[in-house]
């Protein structure tokens, strides 16, 4: 029971079952509409502007792409450190967010540049779709640790979640925590775009947070739909009441969709509104995102000189 | 991180929009007119007490004029103007409350204090949704069900309370026109501005003059226009107190009225029920529009089993309501209506905690000009206590527990009134089994106040009589139909 720190389960397949299934139902109309109303929240000027940067340092900067080269990550790893490179007053971004094989590329490109506080994180357990044995998705993780990964986002197994064997994703993530250790914090992606219903994704949540997970993690970014509002909300609740339960912070990371100044501002209100200001650090926060530091930026400079500039004025990636 | 790190900056809409006149006449016959007494009064803002404009007295022979107009007006052009051109009528009278919907809604948070973010959201396009419901019904009305040549009564007495001034004159304007009957409105004394504005809107739309006509006034105003003898039907929402004294004045006429009163709504939450959405639903109940609701869910009966973890999450979710500027998009909770409603709270609220009840108040600084009050939950009240039979009308909940669904059933029925009630499981069969069970005219399963103008409304008991909206409110709209 310890084992897990708390006592809400023993770890076996009907505990799991029990408890899982023993939460309560979310409904969708209702938590569509809360989601919807704290949309509509306006947020303007002074509190603007601190949105703005909060969201620049909880940006998890990535690319997931298989044309990759070393000279994008070296290039993405640089305005992750210097985001807007003509104002140093912008905060670094929380993350980089890159496949196995970049990991290497982009620790030692950090390291050079004075990067040393920006995480690597790498995606894993043959992510996107985590199919593969065991034994792979271990050696995937490990390899990701050896290349100085700091943050594992490892995949669920969607397919045993979907048919009822928590057991063996339950498993999987603890497996793959242990492997973590004490060398990186782990964020477990539930892909909540295939979960099909709110109430998996409580579940889900749960699941994860009990096997051990440092953060749960919207999407992979290859599904959509991906972090929308309502999603986001259900596992903010969770962690919210995960905290309640044990006493343990449990960070949340949306990923995927969120493109826009205003997609990012809304999704700091929910936290805001939801577990409250003190989910509010990039240490219980963060956005996986890639499109989205380049509106930030560009919506910063309106604010500090009043005018909209192109889109020449900020970095390609 | 500092906990202030994300206080959001205060987004006050402009109120620029608004071109308030410093004086208001009474809008009888198509024309702006002084009172036969020349008395104004004045409509302040609740949430500053800044007087934003004086309005006229209406007294007696106002009133006589005001019914000699619609009576006239019915005779001689409503009654003869054809179904289809009535409909044109409200079409445009609801594309210009779109057209004008900013306007509508600053004026309306200004005048009633309630949330920018509801009369935007809520209030105005629901205002504008009822008379585009009714445009369709108005050259429609034979296959209505009430007959093949279904007639409007005449000359319609309307009274509207204060807790939704523009939204209850388009639940009363909107079918008495489409019907075909003339009107004789009387807006709330604390709250006549937009219906004010409502009567340019009128004359924007070319209605013929003396169709709708427009008296402010206090009580006494009221009671001239329900005991004026030429009038043929009363159409009252408010007090359930001044609906008695309405229905014992028409009794001895045979004139017909609709009457929506008070409420004390049961919001019923089972063990097995959304529990996060339950809390939404609950605050939605209760906190919309400061609890100035008739059917406001005022009453929660929670299930023993959960009754700690839901108290909890309840509290934490209350002490995040943003209580203060109605006209800041960011606020949930406005100011109380008035001061004189503002003491009614007061005094239940006292009554509550001498009866032994428990209370308290979400955390939030109030503001110091205007009538206010925090949003409050009274615990441990049983069924003895005044706080859970009489309406209070403002952000305050009674909470009693129940431990068998049949014992809820008999809590939530025991009270004067039935106007409405919510339900929480996600047992659908409960749901179905408890809607049978409920004595309330409206019943939301796993939602509160959801409101469409093709849904009737209106209550069992002392909450009144007839239906507004839908098929079933056009009834009160047609001569005989039931």
């Amino acid at each position: 029971m310890s084992e897990f720190g708390h006592k809400l389960i023993d770890g076996s397949e009907s505990s799991l079952k029990s408890f899982l299934d023993n939460l309560p139902g979310v409904d969708k109309v209702g938590a569509e509409g809360r989601a919807a109303m704290l949309g509509t929240r306006s947020i303007k000027t002074t509190s603007k502007a601190r949105a703005i940067d909060l969201a620049i340092s909880m940006v998890d900067l990535t690319t997931l792409e298989g044309a990759d080269t070393p000279g994008k990550v070296r290039s993405l790893c640089a305005k992750a450190l210097r985001p807007d490179p003509t104002d140093s007053t912008v905060p670094h971004v929380g993350a980089i967010c890159v496949y196995n094989d970049m990991v290497k590329v982009a620790r030692d490109y950090l390291d050079s540049i004075g990067g040393q506080s920006i995480p690597v994180a790498a995606v894993s357990t043959a992510f996107p779709s985590g199919r593969a044995s065991m034994e792979v998705k271990l050696r995937d993780t490990q390899d990701a640790i050896e290349s100085g990964a700091s943050e594992i986002d490892m995949v669920i197994d969607r397919g045993a979640f979907l048919s009822g064997k928590f057991g063996s994703v339950f498993d999987e993530i603890k497996e793959i925590k242990a492997l973590c250790g004490e060398k990186a914090h782990l964020k477990v992606i539930l892909e909540t775009g295939e979960l099909a219903t709110y109430d998996n994704v409580r579940k889900a949540s749960y699941l994860a947070m009990l096997a051990g997970a440092d953060f749960i993690k919207t999407s992979t970014g290859k599904v959509s739909p991906a972090a929308t509002p309502p999603v986001v909300l259900v596992m903010l609740e969770a962690v919210r009441d995960f905290f309640a339960l044990t006493g343990k912070k449990i960070g949340v990371k949306p990923a995927g969709g969120i493109r826009t100044t205003k997609d990012a501002i809304k999704q700091l209100v929910l936290v805001n509104e939801t577990t409250g200001p003190e989910w509010l650090t990039p240490k219980l926060f963060r956005i996986g995102a890639s499109a989205l530091l380049n509106d930030l930026l560009m919506q910063r400079m309106k604010l500090s000189n009043g005018r909209y500039s192109s889109a020449n004025y900020v970095t390609v990636d | 991180m500092t906990a202030d790190i994300f206080e959001y900056s205060p987004a006050p809409e402009s109120r620029a929009i608004v071109k308030l006149k410093s004086e208001y006449g009474l809008f009888i016959n198509g024309k702006w007119v002084s009172p036969q007494s020349k008395k104004k009064f004045s409509s302040i803002n609740p949430a500053t007490e800044e007087v934003l404009a004086k309005v006229s007295q209406g007294n007696q022979v106002d009133v006589d004029k005001a019914v000699k107009a619609a009576r006239a007006a019915y005779n001689k052009v409503w009654s003869k103007t054809k179904p289809k051109e009535r409909a044109k009528y409200l079409f445009r009278i609801a594309r210009l409350l779109q057209e004008r919907a900013r306007e509508f809604a600053v004026l309306e948070s200004l005048d009633n204090g309630k949330p920018i973010r509801e009369t935007r959201d809520v209030d105005v396009p629901l205002s504008a949704a009822h008379f585009f419901y009714h445009a369709g019904w108005a050259d429609k009305l034979e296959y209505a069900g009430y007959g093949d040549n279904p007639k409007p009564y005449g000359v319609v007495a309307q009274i509207i309370p204060w807790n939704f001034p523009l939204l209850m004159l388009a639940w009363k304007v909107a079918p008495a026109l489409a019907t075909g009957n003339t009107v004789v409105l009387k807006p709330a004394e604390t709250t006549p501005l937009t219906a004010l504005l409502f009567a340019e809107i009128c004359e924007q739309a070319e209605l013929p003059a003396g169709v709708v006509n427009i008296v402010t006034g206090d009580g006494t105003t009221g009671a001239a226009l329900v005991n004026h003898r030429d009038i043929d039907k009363v159409a009252f929402t408010g007090s359930t107190e001044v609906g008695k004294l309405i229905a014992t004045s028409i009794a001895d006429r045979g004139i017909p009225a609709t009457l929506e009163l008070g409420g004390k709504g049961a919001n019923i939450v089972f063990d097995d029920a959304p529990i996060d959405e339950a809390v939404e639903g609950i605050i939605n109940g209760i906190f919309f529009n400061q609890g100035h609701v008739c059917c406001a869910g005022s009453r929660l009966l929670l299930q023993e089993s959960i009754v700690d973890d839901f108290l909890t999450k309840l509290q934490s979710r209350m002490a995040k309501i943003r209580v203060g500027d109605p006209l800041d998009k960011n606020t949930d909770l406005g100011a109380i209506n008035s001061s004189a409603q503002l003491t009614k709270i007061k005094e239940l609220s006292e009554s509550g905690t001498k009866e032994g009840a428990n209370i308290w108040s979400a955390p939030c600084t109030l503001p110091t000009k205007g009538f206010w009050y925090p949003p409050t939950i009274f615990t441990g009240v049983t069924a003895a206590h005044r706080i859970a039979r009489e309406e209070i009308f403002g952000p305050v909940l009674s909470v009693l527990t129940f431990r068998t669904p049949q014992e809820a059933m008999e809590k939530a029925n025991n009270t004067p009134y039935g106007l409405s009630a919510g339900i929480w499981t996600e047992k659908g069969s409960k749901i179905l089994w408890a809607a049978q069970q409920l004595k309330a005219g409206v019943i939301w399963a796993n939602t509160f106040n959801k409101f469409d103008p093709a849904s009737p409304f209106g209550g069992y008991k002392e909450s009144g009589w007839g239906r507004e909206g839908g098929r079933h409110g056009l009834a009160a709209y047609i001569k005989g139909a039931k």
